[in-house]
């Protein structure tokens, strides 16, 4: 059943998987060469999804649907790769650094790694140990898709493989950072984490790129906890503002771990970010925090599943948005409490401030929930900065700009908790909207 | 536990309580929908012509329409061909003239369902149209309301009497293409309530309408339309019961509530439509359309609703909130015990300046059943310093049953404040034991727990519903622990 | 400082102060006080500059200037403190943070050089002794989960750290303790300056035990309708405000005619 649409971008990225496919990793492997031609058959029929779809009423692709995406991978440098490093790189982490889609390890830096670590490109993974990646790929196969997912699928041609032997904990952060140089470029980054039992890590899954490029990134990152595991993972989205970015996160849980996801979408022209876990076994915990901020056009989207699948599951999710200018943003935050979760507690929020009269905003936290033993609540919000704190803090001699910024900034502020490396809270200081404070 | 579940399995024994048949003879149109239906139905209820061309109409945009499956409710298919779409009491058939006409075996089904139309007998303040399967058959009060202008009758007298006031209003709430039930009611509707009232003028009493599916293989389709013109107020009240079956029996009806300049419009439904039986069989499908215009300036329409009954409940009792300063609200308490699936909720569009809404749900999940919130609340860019505020609360009983929340909020005005909660909380063994261990039976800790949780929403009722609403619950409530 | 004259006032349109006259000279205390619904509060807030209160007549002098003219947060850099009756929470904004950017303001307004953190760090500190406060509260965010009282000493700390010209209280006393009460007294107290005035807007007199005030000024039909000592408030105390209503009914009905 063909349910999506057809235009320059369907038939563009199908000639490029029939030009292209021989050449993407793992073309020798059988059982890749058949995950991949399987998801171009899938996306065939599926097309882009369209505004019927539930999840895609609020965001229509349209824009990319008419695009053609058709630069060609180029190797060689232009000097945007380097110059955006220097703006973006952190520091105390070790870096993967992936340029228009590639591995880039010229401008990757990796630290000494304990014993039972490995950290590197995915496509060389899968030239090293196919073995050890089969089933990773074979189980994404059967998560839920959507046409972006399985694009990807079909086409990705690298990303981060991380793998954690059990009970190998990385003190440093790994920044995972992709850079877009080209106009009319589409790259497809996949990432495939495994962390074992007890093993613990912080990614950045960083995307940026220049404003005056349009470009197509669809990322798929996909996090296996095992026992006890604790993945914190921080997405900071900074793509340039005539960019297209489609993104999904997908982690599994095993019992006892902990997933922790912070999700920053700062760029783009059109944004969206697939945010699911499962809390497959007993006693998980999930915490997903989000700030979105948008002015101009742009149109930010944030969908985020937390599927609790098993007994004692704990969720904790917050998600704030500012919007400004006739910015739009979509939130749609799905808690699921299956038969069987008994004991599950989960608490969402989504509170939005719309500073201008032609900002957007649509929201959609959803409960279904299927135990009885369960605490569940959730909470939006939709609104402006509030009269009686602007007034106070005018009333002790502070300017309205001033006030209003403070006020932003403190609204925004509370979604960098937890976030304790140094430099990564420091940039996300930075980016806040609301400007810097002085130092007080 | 195992005592609780016996003191509770008992309660199951009480059945429901409306389940009677009164056999009658009735003048039925065959089963199935066609053009020449709708012309017999519209012929026999001697319309006027611009009536039979909105049908038609109706009909042949229906055609075209799908049934909708996004409502988290699931049913086997309905065979609209299997439904006898008019079904009147013979004694009926040129409509009562004065409560004298009723047939005397229809005011004993009414006395025997605690609805008396004798006006003597009448709770004081309450006037009553009560609808038998496809037609009104009795209206009490009518003169008494017609000294202040009022019109209060059926759909059918509305048609005869007041042709320009249904002709300017009918469909301009629920246009016939509205939905795919909306657009079948429009087509075949048969009967249901009218009500106007005049500017300035406060309907001094409770208008109610009882409705009542009696025979077998009939859907029911009623319309109801209320105008409460400039300034006026009126507060209106909705029943319904059905007999027990074991095929499922469709209930499509529409409302459509205008109010204009000033104007308050109270709409309280206590809906108890046969449910099944407790493995599911038989019961009212009750998809219905329910929509109010506050259509100028600081009108106000308030939508209260207890859903005890019914296999099914699929509607969305909803305020167009046009009018500036104008308000909406909606208080629910949704019950599904056994197998009943209810997916209800309302929708706030805010379209006027200063314009405000409140929504406050709550539903009841026992036993197998599933209860899903699904609410819109829209504010158009033109909606300056618009105001919602939403609570939807849920309460779970037994592990076997769900609770859905699925609420919409799109904002395009910065002005604007918009506020959802929603919680889930259960009434747990331990709960029950503490109350047990104070010398409370399981049956009252319930009754207390649940009554507590909706009490919010009853005392937006007329205090004889508040009542009633509260019985009822208790009864949907039997054998939901086990 | 101050000078009101015929000060009308209307909220939502409808009209609460309606002709109004109040001088306050530099050094003096003066109490304000009235039955509920009297005005009170609306005046505290019309001379902080709060939206929505329309003056539909009148004027405000404060030190000569046109005080309707000015923005809330010029009337604060200008030495106005309102210390307000309900005061805000503000999630995400550390205390400490406002104190210094208030201080910063009105060191900027007045041509003087900013306080660096120590010196501010220096003499907050000092004020926090002085309102018998937790320094922990510095560190939270503005009044968010403060208790009554400390909301109420957190104003009266803000207004020793910014040293106003003309000081406010705008029911300061209202949920305090006994204890509570003596401190927020003391503090205003020490306070007293003959370059300073302020004014007590309270419904009781139990605040002006503990501050005596050089004027007493009855709030009845939104304007002064009686005017005396301290002596007045004892007198307040013991009578009630009926009877000050029920003379400003009969002077009103006399002014109509």
């Amino acid at each position: 059943m063909t349910n999506g649409t057809r235009g320059p971008f369907v038939n563009g990225v199908l000639a490029r998987f029939a030009e292209e496919h021989e050449g993407l990793p793992g073309a020798a492997l059988p059982w890749l060469r058949r995950v991949r031609s399987d998801a171009i058959g899938r996306f065939a029929e599926l097309g882009l999804p369209t505004t019927r779809h539930e999840d895609w009423k609020y965001t229509s692709v349209a824009a990319i649907e008419r695009r053609a995406f058709d630069t060609p991978f180029d190797a060689s440098s232009n000097g945007l790769a380097e110059r955006a490093l220097a703006r973006h790189a952190l520091d105390g982490t070790h870096r993967l650094v992936f340029v228009d889609g590639r591995y880039a390890p010229g401008l990757s830096r990796l630290d000494t790694l304990p014993a039972g670590a490995q950290v590197g490109s995915l496509a060389a993974a899968i030239a090293a140990r196919p073995d050890r990646l089969e089933d990773l790929f074979v189980a994404d196969d059967e998560a839920p898709a959507n046409g972006f997912t399985t694009l990807n699928s079909a086409l990705w041609a690298d990303g981060a493989w991380i793998d954690l032997a059990p009970g190998v904990v990385l003190d440093m952060p790994i920044h995972l950072l992709f850079i877009t140089t080209r106009n009319d470029l589409a790259s497809f980054p996949r990432n495939l984490v495994r962390a074992g039992a007890e093993a613990g890590v912080t990614l950045i899954e960083h995307h940026a790129g220049p404003d005056d490029a349009s470009y197509f990134t669809d990322a798929v990152t996909r996090i296996v906890l095992g026992k006890g595991a604790r993945v914190a993972h921080a997405k900071l989205q900074q793509e340039g503002r005539r960019s297209f970015h489609i993104a999904a996160i997908h982690a599994e849980q095993a019992q006892d771990s902990r997933f922790g996801s912070h999700a920053f979408a700062f760029g783009g022209q059109l944004a969206r970010s697939e945010i699911a876990t499962r809390l497959g076994a007993e006693d998980c915990e999930a915490k997903l925090v989000g700030l979105y901020v948008g002015s101009g056009r742009q149109h930010i989207d944030h969908h985020t599943c937390i599927d609790h699948a098993q007994p004692r599951g704990t969720s904790r999710e917050v998600y704030k948005g500012v919007l400004d200018g006739a910015a739009r943003a979509v939130f749609n935050g799905r808690v699921i409490v299956r038969p069987d979760a008994q004991q599950t507690d989960a608490q969402q929020s989504n509170r939005n401030l719309l500073l201008s009269d032609s900002a957007e905003v649509d929201t959609k936290p959803q409960l279904e929930i299927w135990a009885d033993d369960v605490k569940c609540a959730h909470g939006a919000t939709v609104g402006q900065l509030d009269a009686d704190q602007l007034h106070y803090l005018r009333s002790r001699g502070i300017d309205e700009a001033a006030a209003r910024s403070l006020l932003i900034r403190a609204f925004a502020a509370d979604t960098l908790e937890g976030i304790e490396h140094a430099a990564l809270r420091a940039r996300l200081e930075s980016l806040l909207p609301g400007g810097l404070p002085e130092a007080a | 536990m195992g005592n609780q579940a016996v003191q509770l399995d008992e309660l199951i024994s009480q059945d429901y309580r409306h389940g009677f048949y009164t056999p009658m003879e009735v003048d039925a149109l065959p089963h199935g929908l066609s053009e020449d239906v709708i012309r017999m139905i519209s012929a026999k209820k001697k319309e006027p012509e611009f009536m039979l061309e909105w049908r038609l109409k109706a009909f042949r945009h229906w055609l075209t329409m799908t049934e909708p499956h996004w409502a988290t409710v699931r049913h086997p298919p309905i065979d609209y061909q299997d439904i006898v779409y008019y079904s009147a009491p013979r004694s009926q058939q040129d409509g009562p003239q004065s409560l004298a006409d009723v047939d005397p075996e229809l005011l004993r089904t009414y006395e025997k369902l605690g609805v008396p139309l004798h006006e003597r007998e009448l709770l004081a303040g309450v006037a009553v149209d009560a609808v038998f399967d496809s037609v009104s058959v009795a209206t009490t009060f009518k003169a008494k309301l017609g000294e202040l202008g009022i019109i209060f009758c059926s759909f059918s007298e509305a048609v005869q009497n007041h042709p320009d006031l249904v002709r300017q209003y009918l469909g301009s709430v629920v246009p016939y293409t509205d939905n795919f039930f909306a657009t079948l009611n429009s087509a075949v509707f048969s009967d249901g309530s009218f009500c106007y009232i005049p500017p300035g003028v406060r309907c001094p009493m409770e208008l109610s309408t009882y409705f009542r599916i009696n025979a077998k293989n009939t859907g029911q389709f009623e319309r109801t339309l209320i105008i409460a013109d400039r300034g006026a107020y009126v507060s209106y009240l909705e029943g319904c019961t059905a007999p027990m079956r074991d095929e499922n029996q469709l209930h499509a009806a529409v409302v459509e509530l205008i109010a204009l300049e000033g104007a308050q419009i109270k709409y309280s439904t206590v809906q108890n439509w046969y449910p099944g039986d407790k493995d599911g069989k038989g019961g009212i499908y009750n998809f219905v359309t329910k929509r109010g215009d506050c259509r100028e300036a600081n009108s106000k329409i308030s939508w209260t609703q207890v859903e005890t009954g019914s296999a099914i409940t699929w509607k969305y009792p909803s305020v167009i909130l046009q009018g500036d300063n104008s308000v909406g609200e909606f208080h629910s308490v949704a019950l599904t015990n056994h197998y009943q699936q209810a997916d209800t909720g309302t929708k706030m569009i805010h379209l006027g300046r200063n314009t405000r809404s409140t929504i406050l749900s709550k539903g009841i999940s026992a036993g197998h059943g599933s209860n899903a919130y699904r609410g819109l609340v829209k504010v158009a860019k033109s909606a300056v310093g618009a105001r919602n505020y939403t609570q939807c609360d849920s309460l779970l009983l037994g592990d076997r049953c769900a609770a859905h929340t699925f609420p919409y909020i799109e904002v395009k005005n910065a002005s604007a404040r918009v506020e959802h909660e929603a919680s889930t909380s259960r009434i747990g063994e331990d709960q029950l034991f503490y109350c047990q261990s104070r010398g409370i039976s399981a049956e009252d800790a319930v009754s207390l727990i649940v009554s507590g949780f909706c009490k919010e929403v009853f005392k937006q009722l007329p205090m004889e519903f508040a009542v009633e609403a509260q019985k009822l619950l208790g009864v949907s409530l039997e054998g939901a622990i086990g | 400082m101050l000078e009101i004259r015929n000060l009308h006032v209307t909220v939502d349109d409808k009209p609460i102060l309606r002709g109004l006259d109040l001088t306050v000279m530099a050094g003096e205390v003066h109490a304000i006080m009235g039955p509920n619904g009297s005005g009170k509060s609306t005046l505290a807030h019309v001379l902080a500059g709060r939206e929505g209160y329309v003056v539909t007549a009148g004027e405000i002098l404060y030190l000569g200037k046109n005080l309707l003219e000015l923005a809330p947060e010029e009337r604060a850099r200008e030495g106005i403190f309102l210390a307000f009756q309900y005061p805000v929470e503000i999630p995400g904004v550390a205390n400490i943070y406002l104190l210094k950017a208030a201080v910063n303001a009105v060191r900027r307004h007045r041509g003087e050089q900013e306080l660096d953190a120590m010196d501010f760090l220096v003499l907050v500190k000092e004020k926090f002794r002085l309102m018998d406060m937790d320094e922990s509260l510095l560190y939270r965010a503005v009044n968010e989960g403060f208790s009554g009282g400390e909301k109420k000493r957190n104003e009266i700390l803000q207004m020793a750290v910014l040293e106003p010209r003309l000081a406010i209280l705008d029911e300061t006393d209202s949920g305090l303790d006994i204890d509570a009460l003596k401190v927020v007294a003391n503090g205003v107290e020490a306070m007293r300056d003959p370059d300073r005035a302020i004014i007590l807007v309270t419904h009781y007199q139990r605040l002006l035990d503990h501050i005596r005030p050089d004027r007493v000024h009855v709030l009845a039909q939104g304007r002064i309708a009686l005017s005396g000592g301290p002596e007045l408030a004892q007198e307040l105390e013991r009578r009630g405000y009926g009877w000050v209503e029920a003379e400003a009914q009969k002077m009103a009905g006399a002014g109509a005619q």
